[in-house]
């Protein structure tokens, strides 16, 4: 192991301009660390986003060596054995500046796909009973510790090839609604997510499912969409 | 038609053709296994009910699937989106449909 990190940072919005620092390695650095290291004892310029640093937030995805990871909780020793890192920001999303994406669009995607929680009107006063056992919970419970991170729609290439496509992350939060029983909206996020830029235009490829760092996979939630998208068109819906 | 229509007539005309593909090339390779020319095959197949039975439901499954795909395509790889694709897309099933069913009654009527 060599005492020095050789660092190569995206800056500014080209995807053209690269700046190169030699960062002190320590015993356990993770990757968000260096940025840290680098705009607090390099370059005060350099924007980035974290928050949490525990892997709870979502906030500090970056692309790393070539793959979207979540920074706070990927070791140096992991990514970089041979000493050398190149950071950049997030594919698929506009770039704010460095290592700074702009999540509105991927945000606004899960809107479009109706991932918002719709009480059903007859769910009356009490609270709703659902068995941790029933079959729509396992199948929600299985999706639903998203954080929101956007590595797995930095990682899809449908997104790259279709800007319209809602993209993995709003897609798995649309199936954990379509497991919960308590929802009243499923026949418009169904016809949501039936869409041209929807389930539909999944070629499971997997790359979100081999880089969610919630060991997720949206691949197999897009897949249950798909299915339940089936249904509803057999029954005359969506 | 709703694009969940669209999704559901392409996986079902692929059942079809899942089944019809497998049948046509077996057909082929036993056909002219033992030296078979196409006079032959074709006084065989002509005035064969069960046959045109099967190229017709054949060509209409191949009319309903290649269009919805080829359209999905022409989205994600051309940018051809909207009214027009999905109305090249219809005369190009009816193309199929139409050079299709002529070469199932060629075989029949042969």
């Amino acid at each position: 192991m060599t005492d020095m990190l050789s660092v190569a940072v995206h800056r500014g919005t080209g995807g053209v301009r690269f700046d190169r620092f030699e960062v002190p390695r320590r015993p356990a650095q993770t990757v968000l660390d260096v940025v840290t290291w680098i705009q607090r004892e390099a370059d005060p310029t350099l924007a980035y986003r974290f928050a949490c640093r525990v892997g709870m937030c979502g906030s500090c995805a970056m692309t790393v060596n070539g793959r979207p990871r979540w920074t706070c909780r990927t070791r140096v020793e992991t990514v970089a054995p041979d000493g050398r890192l190149t950071l950049e920001p997030l594919r698929n999303m506009p770039v704010v500046k460095d290592l700074v994406v702009d999540m509105a669009p991927f945000f606004a995607k899960w809107v479009r796909a109706k991932g918002v929680f719709t009480p059903r009107a007859d769910l009356g006063a009490d609270f709703a009973v659902v068995p941790p056992a029933s079959p729509a919970r396992a199948a929600a419970d299985a999706a639903v510790e998203c954080i929101g991170c956007g590595v797995c729609y930095a990682a899809c290439d449908v997104v790259a090839w279709e800007p319209d496509y809602l993209g993995p992350a709003a897609l798995n939060r649309a199936w954990t609604l379509v497991n919960d029983v308590r929802d009243g909206g499923q026949d418009a996020r169904l016809a949501a997510v039936a869409g041209d830029a929807g389930c539909r235009a999944c070629h499971s490829h997997g790359s979100c499912t081999r880089h969610c760092p919630k060991a997720l996979s949206p691949t197999a939630s897009i897949a249950g969409l798909k299915r339940a998208v089936l249904r509803a068109a057999l029954h005359g819906g969506a | 038609m709703s694009p969940a229509r669209l999704f559901l007539l392409q996986r079902a005309s692929a059942a079809v053709l899942a089944v019809a593909v497998l049948v046509h090339l077996v057909t082929i390779l036993v056909a002219v296994r033992g030296g078979l020319t196409a006079g032959e095959i074709l006084g065989r197949t002509a005035g064969n009910l069960g046959w045109l039975a099967f190229y017709v439901l054949f060509v209409v499954a191949a009319s309903i699937h290649a269009p919805i795909g080829l359209r999905a395509i022409l989205r994600e790889w051309a940018g051809w989106r909207g009214w027009s694709c999905d109305v090249a897309m219809a005369l190009f099933a009816a193309l199929l449909l139409l050079l299709g069913l002529r070469a199932a009654w060629a075989v029949f009527a042969a």
